[in-house]
């Protein structure tokens, strides 16, 4: 296949991942892209080109022993649910963006930890990177059967090197906050994890099935292959050991690998996502596996005795069939594989190089702008730079040392390289004693060891110089031989390496650790992250800081990187969540932690510290200080749940009170209009009588006729106001509780037929019918007959009133009940308007869209049937009858011996 | 002869100033809410006009606010003789525009000097 065709596929592919990370950042938190299978399918970002070549040219040239780089994770898979929920969940309450971050915040957010950490990781990747450039590189000229290039710039993976790094340095910078979530990067992964396992399985099927026929056939051809029995078999105690330690090394990578960290910790959206990785990723893993071993036999079998890497198998074997689809197939899962490693662990070790290196040390200084955009482009770029920079960087060392080794054994050098942040990472969230010293010397221990037993024999192999150093041991003694530390000759290199690094790593760790006590702010950082499910909720209580800040400096300092209404918002935010006033001038404890939170993301840890110590003064504690106070705020934290829950018994009362204060100012309002509307009430009559007085006084001259119209208007009104006058007594009587009524056995039929008889003359002026309308003529009760008419005179009046002055017609029903009975009063009005409903029952009530309109009758007249019927323990209602008019029901019970006050 | 409207519901109030301003040689109209006042004034433009506030269906704030709107009626003079007496009422009503409040219960003679006065 051409080198142009072939790039072209290339571009497309790439372009697809580009939309597909396109789509996915702007979609956010859609449930395509943060979902757990999203998440466990990104964690397989552990398959890289390794898994996709190198465990085929592991499997061709030594049989199982690939098999132990997915044991050790399927292993501690299970215990994902406790330790890496742990880790997630300090993580996140950290903002921590990287294992660097991780590391340094628990040592007492050491600067020079983090440095560390970063550089062993830088390390131990860059040749990881490079050894995927070289996987790409090498698989593009196989498939295209060109070879490498001598001018690096006449060698067209030089470009596609070049592309890459410019997609990650993209993509992996699209936040500031490096613990924002990259959900572009993580569904695009998650989409080259699909693809790599269905090229991978296709490859697997086509080799099996289609090349051979099934399993049992290539077996039964690789059997009679020489050496096939040794390569089979795992091969006794020292083996197993082997085995052991490869495991124990996977085992930390799954936890510590960068891109690791940064897939299952950092991009991790909710806790509840790792239930399904704790199998979906084991399943991955093993789906992974099942067509190693026979598409790598199978070369064997078709390659038999020819010079070729047996790495490529997955490509030579389609390509010797002449099989071009299955060939760019395969070529593009390896390489899916390859850039997913790539620009995820370049997006990590870029985070750690800004945050934990560059930064802390030399960039912070220039980051001093009081403008938010600037400091945070400056940073932006830094890891822009950073990740750049290290693509390109890892391609030079591909192309500079022209990597000899296989796959497998640099894989297994990062590896080991690596495992040198186990015992310092695995104390973080374990044991409290951990100090700073302790894993900083650990670790320097532990990298030493390494370099000596697996770093320089690896080196003078690259140069075939010297061998006597392997062969003899430094200075010839044997004890010292690099590959038989101390006389250990029965393991390979790597599990070699690891056991003598790890076992130096771990004693020393705890022997420093134990021997030097750590400052407070380690102990501090231990407590939070080993007990972090205890301060989960209100961490930052959990932080031990004495001495002197003014917000407003720390405030000064958050904006300069957070911006000025995002500063705000938090600050609002921190003082709701610890209820603290937000004129205070002095910032706590509390706000320090928070603070620092907030520029973690953006700066790493070490250098939020660095930046908010600057501004604020703090006094030293001692370790038992400490101590106590951690004891105090575990205790603090329950009081400040109870506090929390009587504060929210107090707001409840609050509420009741501020509900009863209402309704007593709106009882007093109700009250003061009350007596305003009884003013006037009572004014109008006497006007009236004013008036009429004052004429008759003044006028001598008064015609016969008009002299007797005012002196009987002057009676009417003088009657009207003596009536009110009583309604308003009556009502007080009601009001007070003075009011009596008289119960006995009456029958209501004949009490309203009298009340009817009352009104006779007002009904007949109006032309108005009425039918009263029972089942018997005899429906009795025991009431107060007395107050029962004047409700009824009271009803029949206002239904009268209401009636068109046409047809106007009245209906009044009386139902019965086991226990009441039933009187409704309907006229054929215009009804009444909904809202009055209940109000009308009201004192002077005046219909509350015209306030100022004059209430029908005195406003009395209602108010006062409300009384009467509660004070017989019936009910009142009002209510439009559809198409008729407006409706008045009250009921009274049938038996009401007692008489009510 | 000076025209007089009178808008008030209760008929022997209405009854006391008819009366009264008759007498003292004014045109008379009356109208029992605010309703029919405003269907008077359509027609006739009274020199001065005394307004109840309480009333059904259209109340006296909203009848002079209509009254104010119509520039036939600029040099009409309004006096308002309501029950309402409190400070707030009476400030409310001559925000409004109106020349005068009285209160009730209310001096006729004195009413018929105020109105004199006003219209003088």
């Amino acid at each position: 296949m051409s080198s142009i065709v072939l790039l072209i596929i290339l571009s497309v592919y790439l372009g697809l991942l580009f939309i597909i990370a396109h789509w996915a950042e702007k979609r956010g938190n859609s449930k395509w892209t943060n979902n757990p299978y999203v998440y466990t399918l990104s964690m397989a970002v552990y398959c890289s080109a390794w898994t996709y070549y190198g465990s085929i040219g592991v499997a061709a040239n030594s049989g199982l022993n690939y098999l132990p780089i997915y044991i050790g994770p399927i292993i501690i898979m299970p215990a994902w649910i406790i330790i890496l929920r742990k880790i997630i969940r300090i993580s996140k309450v950290n903002k921590i963006s990287s294992i660097a971050d991780f590391i340094s915040l628990r040592y007492g957010n050491s600067r020079f930890l983090g440095a560390l950490v970063s550089l062993i990781c830088i390390f131990g990747i860059l040749p990881y990177i490079a050894l995927q450039l070289k996987a790409i590189a090498e698989t593009f000229h196989v498939v295209t059967k060109t070879s490498t290039h001598s001018n690096i710039f006449n060698d067209t993976t030089t470009y596609v090197a070049i592309a890459l790094a410019l997609f990650a340095s993209y993509y992996g910078t699209r936040y500031v906050d490096a613990s924002e979530k990259r959900n572009g990067i993580v569904t695009a992964v998650a989409m080259e994890s699909i693809l790599k396992l269905f090229f991978f399985l296709l490859l697997g099927i086509y080799v099996t099935f289609f090349v051979f026929d099934g399993f049992d056939d290539i077996y039964a051809k690789a059997s009679i292959l020489e050496n096939f029995k040794e390569k089979n078999t795992i091969g006794g105690i020292p083996q197993a050991i082997n085995w052991f330690f490869l495991c124990i090394l996977s085992l930390f990578a799954i936890f510590l690998l960068p891109r690791q960290f940064q897939m299952a910790v950092v991009e991790n959206n909710r806790e509840s996502h790792i239930k399904t990785a704790i199998w979906l990723f084991p399943l991955y893993l093993l789906l992974f596996n099942i067509f190693v071993y026979p598409v790598a036999w199978g070369g064997n079998i078709l390659f038999d005795g020819q010079a070729v890497n047996p790495d490529t198998y997955s490509l030579l074997i389609p390509q010797f069939f002449n099989n071009q689809l299955i060939t760019v197939f395969v070529f593009l899962g390896g390489f899916s594989a390859a850039i997913s490693m790539i620009v995820v662990s370049s997006i990590g070790l870029s985070t750690m190089l800004s945050n934990n290196v560059l930064i802390p040390y030399g960039f912070l200084g220039r980051l001093q702008s009081d403008v938010q955009e600037t400091n945070n482009k400056k940073i932006v770029n830094i890891r822009k730079v950073g990740i750049f920079s290290l693509i390109i960087l890892a391609y030079l060392i591909y192309r500079v040392f022209v990597l000899e080794y296989n796959l497998f054994s640099i894989g297994m050098v990062s590896f080991v390289i690596i495992a040198q942040l186990a015992p310092a990472f695995f104390g973080a969230i374990l044991w409290r004693r951990g100090s700073r010293n302790g894993a900083v010397a650990g670790i320097i221990v532990g990298f030493l060891i390494c370099t000596y037993t697996l770093l320089i024999p690896y080196a003078i192999g690259f140069t075939n110089f010297e061998q006597a150093f392997i062969n003899q041991g430094l200075f010839q003694i044997q004890l010292l031989k690099p590959f038989e530390l101390f006389g250990l000759d029965y393991l390979d290199p790597v599990p070699h390496a690891l056991f003598w690094s790890i076992l130096f790593n771990v004693l020393v760790f705890l022997s420093v650790s134990v021997s030097f006590k750590g400052n407070y702010r380690e102990r501090n950082y231990a407590e939070m992250f080993v007990d972090i499910d205890k301060y989960i909720t209100m961490h930052e209580n959990a932080f031990v800081w004495k001495g002197t800040a003014y917000i407003s400096d720390i405030r000064k300092v958050l904006s300069r990187f957070l911006g000025e209404e995002r500063t705000k918002r938090a600050l609002n935010l921190f003082s709701l969540k610890y209820n603290v006033d937000k004129s205070q001038e002095l910032a706590d404890s509390r706000l320090i932690k928070f603070a620092e939170n907030l520029l973690t993301g953006h700066i790493g840890t070490a250098s939020a510290k660095i930046l908010i110590s600057s501004v604020v003064k703090e006094d030293k504690i001692t370790l038992p200080e400490v101590l106590k106070i951690l004891e105090e705020s575990k205790e603090n934290i329950i009081i400040n749940k109870k506090l929390t829950e009587t504060s929210r018994e107090l707001k409840m009362i609050t509420a009741q009170l501020e509900k009863a204060n209402e309704d007593l100012i709106s009882k007093d309002k109700q009250k003061d209009e009350f007596l305003d509307t009884i003013s006037h009430e009572l004014r109008t009559p006497i006007t009236a009588i004013r008036a009429a007085t004052e004429i008759l006084h003044d006028d001598d001259d008064i015609p016969h006729e008009m002299k007797k119209q005012f002196l009987s208007n002057i009676i009417s009104e003088s009657d009207r106001l003596n009536r009110l006058i009583t309604k308003i007594l009556d009502l007080e009587k009601f009001d007070s509780g003075k009011q009596k009524i008289y119960v006995t056995e009456n029958n209501i039929y004949h009490t309203i037929s009298e009340t009817i008889m009352q009104l006779k003359q007002l009904v007949e002026n109006k032309k108005i019918t009425i039918d009263l309308i029972s089942e018997k003529n005899s429906v009795k009760a025991y009431y107060d007959e007395d107050r029962i008419t004047q409700v009824l005179n009271n009803l029949l009046s206002n239904a009268i009133k209401f009636c068109p002055s046409h047809d106007g017609n009245i209906a009044i029903f009386i139902t019965e009940s086991n226990t009441e009975i039933e009187v409704a009063v309907q006229d054929n009005g215009k009804g009444i308007d909904e809202n009055d409903f209940e109000a009308i029952f009201d004192k002077f009530y005046q219909s509350s869209n015209q306030n100022i309109k004059k209430p029908i009758g005195s406003g009395l007249g209602l108010a006062i049937c409300k009384k009467i019927v509660e004070h017989h323990k019936g009910k009142i209602w009002a209510e439009n009858v559809k198409d008729a008019g407006g409706k008045v029901t009250f009921t009274i019970p049938k038996f009401n011996r007692e008489t009510t006050a | 002869m000076k025209k007089i409207l009178i808008v008030d519901d209760e008929p022997n109030i209405v009854m006391s100033l008819e009366y009264t301003f008759k007498k003292n040689n004014f045109e008379v109209f009356i109208a029992r809410d605010g309703h029919e006042a405003l269907d008077i004034l359509k027609n006739a433009l009274p020199n001065i006009i005394i307004l109840d506030v309480m009333m059904p269906h259209v109340d006296g704030y909203n009848t002079l606010e209509q009254i104010k709107k119509d520039p036939r009626l600029k040099d009409t003079k309004v006096i308002f003789l309501s029950a309402k007496n409190k400070e707030k009422d009476i400030e409310k009503g001559l925000s409004l525009g109106a020349d005068l409040y009285m209160t009730k219960p209310f001096s006729v003679k004195k009413l018929v000097e105020q109105v004199n006065e006003l219209i003088k």
